[in-house]
């Protein structure tokens, strides 16, 4: 009894934790090579395909070079399919049938960010929707919840 | 024999890591076959060559500070090794980094000449 009342409460309490939990896994080569360009955007917020897909090209990655030696790119490639979620993400595949590249893309993305107008996201402060961390400014620890938005002038 | 050739190999790749900007700046203007010109590196640098960006556009005019990306606007640490030591200190960071760079803003390979002389002026800043 006593036990079952104590894994119910550490349940509920670790339920706000769990929320927007989008913590990227610890990986010393894809912190490196993704991170020093952009915010290490969360392996599960795309489709094992989508990453395949991305990290297959790398040589034309969204108008720049990001072109790496085959033995780093298997190693973050497999590190992103392993840790890909596209149950969570909605479609995975545009409508010509290939893999969705953008996370900004997937269902689940623009259903969350239905309620944000043009104009908002072309704001200074903002720039792009791919720039997470002028709103979620807890996203570099993986918490996206909408409790944690704040959303700049 | 082959063994010899493999470990000729393995010390010749390794004296060739881990090494400083002078290093780099040896090895570019060696493969040039000429002197490298600072004031050359600050224009090249400084001034579009073909591609919508130029290096200045993320490094800044000024590398001694801090550049953001372009397009992205993550901070980026400052490329002249006076304000950071890290910088040209690592053959496959360096080689990887113009690959990528150069194809950017030329859309091309930068020339042995072009790598020297870009060297050769982010040394002079203080």
């Amino acid at each position: 009894m006593k036990k079952s009342a104590c894994c119910l409460a550490f349940a509920i309490l670790s339920l706000p934790a769990l929320a927007g939990n989008y913590a990227v896994p610890k990986n010393a080569a894809f912190e490196e090579e993704c991170a020093s360009c952009h915010m290490a955007f969360p392996p599960q917020m795309l489709h094992a395909d989508s990453w395949r897909a991305m990290m297959g090209n790398l040589s034309r990655h969204f108008g720049s070079d990001a072109s790496l030696d085959e033995k780093r790119r298997t190693a973050i490639a497999d590190f992103l399919v392993v840790n890909a979620n596209g149950r969570k993400t909605g479609n995975t595949r545009d409508t010509a049938g290939k893999p969705l590249l953008r996370i900004t893309e997937t269902e689940r993305f623009v259903r969350k960010h239905r309620e944000i107008s043009a104009a908002t996201w072309q704001r200074a402060s903002i720039k792009s929707p791919a720039n997470c961390v002028a709103c979620h400014r807890q996203a570099a620890a993986g918490n996206y919840d909408e409790h944690a938005i704040q959303i700049p002038k | 024999m082959r063994h010899i050739l493999i470990i000729a190999t393995v010390f010749f790749t390794a004296s060739a890591q881990a090494e400083t900007p002078r290093d780099f700046l040896q090895r570019f203007e060696k493969e040039a076959g000429a002197a490298a010109s600072p004031e050359r590196g600050a224009r090249f640098f400084t001034t579009k060559q073909g591609g919508e960006w130029s290096c200045s556009s993320c490094h800044t005019g000024t590398p001694t500070q801090a550049g953001r990306h372009a397009k992205t606007d993550k901070a980026i640490t400052p490329l002249a090794p006076a304000a950071n030591a890290e910088r040209f200190t690592d053959a496959a960071r360096v080689d990887k980094w113009f690959r990528r760079n150069c194809n950017d803003t030329l859309n091309r390979v930068c020339s042995a000449q072009e790598k020297a002389d870009v060297i050769a002026w982010l040394l002079s800043l203080k």
